[in-house]
């Protein structure tokens, strides 16, 4: 009985469609307009992406992308510092922004009737930003610090950054979207405002509302408001340095006193949706969920609850991005099992799926996992946004999009097995965390 | 959901929201929306690691890890491919109070989904296996956040703050006592704390009344009538006017400080929810925030919020700074604790935080699993079903009057209790 129902509950599940009535439409002075109605509840998302993120920060000033978006709050001539925040408080609605290696998002939700002021206000960022050194100098102190928050207080984070800039010997994806700490204590006034003359146009920029709106209303006040700004010319082009094809492993091991629970990581270059052949990304995103699945993947079955060496293991593909991109497969030991025999285990591991492939059952558990979430995803207004927003900044397509629940259905097992080959230790960057006995 | 629809639209809060009682006796709240083919549930009962053994913290953040690893039929690994093969999301927690379910499945997979609820709620096993697996992994987290700095500063301020308290004990439990936590110390909770007695449930999403009545029998029928909670003593926090300095080392100070507050059902609860946004609570217009971070450059994140704990409501804040300029920012913060306990916030800051409170309300429940959350909090808290109706008119009344007289409550003489992990210069 289990079984039968089993098969039926993972065939039925037809793909979800998301955004069944997306529409998008272009301004005429390039800037792309994405509307995803949702009548639910009568407020909106309204988000302004830039093709730009810490990948196209210059040589020498990383860090700027990020900097920048915390100077976006400094104001403008129009709107002096604080009138945005303080409008969008008054009218009750919630802001924020974020950078990642490919982009940089800045969004407001707010009750639907406040959608036109929150465009009239981002539109005017979008080219009117005033900077003072008065106000350049503590948000700096304010990144510096969220540096040491997040990275030089963590010993993990400090190897994830090893990692990163040993996978990636050329591409900038391998510096921190933050950047380092002796190169954003040089950024300054005029680094922010040539990046942004640079970045910040319509040509370059997708503006995504989601929520209770029609796409009549939003792209006539679109038209209204970032129509009015003239095009720069051309949109700016992402010349980002190609990786070689590195034939080595490399190991790289932080050990501090600080650290009290060792772990593992093994990374990899792999395609990202915008550089895979048709299929491939999809193959390495089921491939990823067999794999890694919190408690039903095979890394957790065949470390944690059989040889029990680890006490939890997973990974992590960076699917949505213009470059090749990276996979990362984690396992964190169990008290007194050495790094190297579990490194071992989890080569194995990957080694039998692209050797005896997956079974049946796991393949369709694996796509109505993944395909679930995009049904999920409708019942957020922002979740949906941002999946829209994401796949647009980094040269996917709104049907890509679409068609992604499909795509992942088509997965053969024989992909799956060719995408875990991928996999191979020979060429991978491996993490050690370790405790540093020796100190103290 | 439809459901979320503000005043200014003319359908009420209530109006959607049904309460039905089961044949069995089992009250939950319903949205019942068809937009998205999905249902959400969200349940809590009363107890969490308040209620664990004395001397074995940990228990209810234990056993809500293994409630989900295998039950009835199932041993974990099928229960976890079952779940998979549904796409059922199906998760358990525990906080100082309450212990929690959470469901979410898409329509067409709701049998399967209730029967698995079922199963975990009646039927966890609690094998050797996954005990032994479980325990392994909350002492890992445990090892990694024995040196996480904000992990470090929190623990000692509730350590410090209520001695000898249930509130005083780690929720998730330490080194030492995970290991002494037994299956039958969790059979043994289970059996006291997850009853119908203090049983809330709120159900948003693509199901109608007959059906949940069915499947909420069935789902917790098999619980036991009342609870056998112990009484948690009144308490509020110790060492206000002290600090207390943990030496490590790393570049930059975390900081813990608060105080006690005041009850969610006391009638200047809002006025103290509006004091603490002009205090602290506020993302980018709070006195913190401007103090601290745009003017000073001193950290990035500072924050307060208001903790209303069952038996000892307290307001808690952090912060981060570099060693060299922890000393400045504390003062800052004392500072502006100092100035709301004798002024109170400003006309004009009172009417912007109450502006973006009001406002702000139906943000909250944009997602059919946040609106659940929101209506299991309104009926724990004995709020009434009208209650997200009345809400942002109980804040428009705040007055400037309300809001010194809270702040004064809140803040007192303007001392607090501080925790400091780092090597601060100066402090």
């Amino acid at each position: 009985m289990t079984e039968a129902r089993l098969v039926e509950g993972a065939s039925s599940s037809a793909p979800a469609r998301s955004g069944a009535e997306l529409s998008t439409v272009t301004l005429g002075n390039g800037m792309q307009v994405v509307v995803i109605p949702d009548h639910r509840t009568p407020v909106v998302t309204h988000m302004v992406w830039y093709r730009n993120g810490s990948a196209d920060d210059p040589v020498g000033k990383s860090g700027i992308a990020h900097f920048l978006e915390h100077l976006m709050f400094k104001g403008t001539e129009k709107h002096p510092q604080g009138a945005f925040s303080d409008k969008v408080t008054e009218l009750g609605g919630q802001e924020n922004a974020f950078t990642s290696l490919d982009y940089t998002a800045y969004f407001q939700r707010v009750a639907r009737e406040h959608l036109r002021t929150m465009m009239e206000f981002e539109a005017d960022r979008m080219t009117g930003l005033v900077l003072s050194d008065e106000v350049v100098a503590p948000e700096r102190d304010v990144v510096l610090e969220e540096r040491r928050m997040r990275t030089d207080t963590d010993p993990g984070a400090q190897l994830g950054e090893a990692v990163a800039a040993a996978l990636y010997a050329r591409h900038p994806y391998g510096t921190p979207i933050i950047g380092w700490m002796h190169e954003i204590e040089d950024l300054g006034r005029e680094d922010a405002l040539a990046y942004y003359r640079r970045f910040y146009t319509p040509e370059n920029a997708i503006l995504v509302v989601a929520g209770d709106v029609t796409a009549d209303e939003v792209v006539t006040h679109a038209e209204a408001t970032y129509g009015r700004i003239p095009p720069s010319g051309d949109a700016p082009s992402r010349s980002r340095p190609r990786e070689p094809e590195l034939k080595a492993s490399r190991l790289v091991t932080l050990a501090d006193p600080k650290v009290e629970q060792p772990s593992l990581q093994r990374c990899w270059i792999v395609p990202s949706y915008t550089t895979a052949a048709p299929g491939e990304a999809e193959s390495i995103e089921v491939m990823l969920q067999i794999l890694s699945a919190s408690q039903t993947g095979r890394l957790h079955k065949r470390l944690v609850v059989e040889k029990r060496i680890a006490v939890g293991a997973g990974g992590w593909y960076q699917s949505t991005a213009v470059d090749p991109s990276r996979l990362m497969l984690y396992a964190v030991p169990m008290p007194g099992v050495g790094l190297e025999a579990l490194g071992t285990a989890l080569d194995e591991t990957v080694a039998e799926l692209a050797r005896d492939g997956v079974t049946e059952k796991e393949l369709a558990r694996a796509k109505t996992r993944l395909v679930a979430d995009a049904a999920y995803a409708q019942d957020s207004q922002s979740s949906l946004a941002r999946m829209y927003g994401s796949a647009l900044a980094t040269g996917s397509t709104i049907e890509d999009v679409r068609n992604w629940p499909d795509a992942i259905e088509a997965v053969t097992a024989e992909q799956v097995k060719e995408a875990a080959a991928r996999l191979d230790p020979r060429r991978a960057v491996t993490g050690h965390l370790l405790k540093d006995e020796a100190a103290r | 959901m439809s459901a979320v629809v503000t005043e200014g639209a003319g359908v009420r809060y209530a109006d959607r929201i049904r309460s039905i009682m089961t044949p069995g006796g089992i009250e939950a709240w319903l949205v019942e929306d068809y937009t998205v083919p999905i249902v959400a549930l969200e349940f809590s009962v009363r107890g969490g690691s308040a209620q664990d053994p004395e001397d074995k913290p940990g228990t209810a953040h234990l056993l809500a890890g293994l409630l989900d690893e295998g039950a009835g039929p199932y041993d974990a690994t099928e229960f976890h491919e079952r779940l998979d093969d549904f796409a059922i999301e199906l998760h358990f927690g525990a906080d100082r109070d309450g212990l929690s379910g959470h469901l979410r499945t898409l329509a067409k997979h709701r049998a399967e989904a209730f029967d698995m609820l079922r199963l975990a709620v009646c039927e966890a096993r609690l094998d050797d296996e996954p005990i032994e697996r479980t325990r392994a992994q909350v002492m890992a987290g445990l090892r990694h956040e024995s040196t996480d700095p904000d992990t470090m500063a929190n623990r000692a301020w509730f350590a410090e703050a209520f001695p000898g308290h249930p509130y005083g004990r780690p929720s998730k439990g330490s080194l030492e006592s995970i290991p002494l936590i037994t299956r039958d110390d969790l059979a043994a909770y289970r059996a006291r704390v997850l009853a119908r007695s203090t049983l809330k449930i709120a159900v948003v999403g693509a199901i109608d009344e007959t059906t949940l009545a069915a499947e909420l029998d069935r789902t917790f029928g098999a619980l036991p009538a009342t609870a056998d909670l112990r009484p948690v003593p009144l308490a509020a926090p110790q060492g206000i006017g002290t600090r207390r300095l943990i030496d490590f080392d790393i570049p930059q100070a975390s900081i813990r400080f608060g105080g006690a507050s005041i009850h969610r059902t006391d009638p200047d609860w809002l006025a103290a929810i509006v004091v603490n946004h002009v205090f602290g609570g506020g993302v980018f217009s709070s006195r913190l925030f401007r103090e601290v971070r745009e003017k000073r450059g001193l950290a990035y994140s500072v924050h307060s919020q208001l903790a209303a704990f069952d038996r000892a409501p307290v307001f808690v804040g952090g912060t981060s700074t570099k060693n060299e300029r922890a000393a400045e920012s504390l003062a800052i913060i004392e500072a502006e604790i100092a100035s709301l306990a004798e002024h109170g916030p400003t006309e004009e800051e009172l009417v912007i935080a109450k502006k973006y409170l009001v406002g702000s309300y139906a943000l909250r429940f944009d997602t059919s699993t946040k609106l659940a959350g929101q209506l299991v909090h309104v009926q724990v808290d004995e709020l009434g079903m009208d209650y997200m109706d009345r809400r942002n008119a109980l804040v428009e009344a705040v007055t400037l009057e309300d809001a010194k007289r809270t702040a004064k409550r809140l803040f007192g003489d303007g001392r607090i209790f501080t925790t400091v992990v780092g090597r601060p210069a100066g402090l």
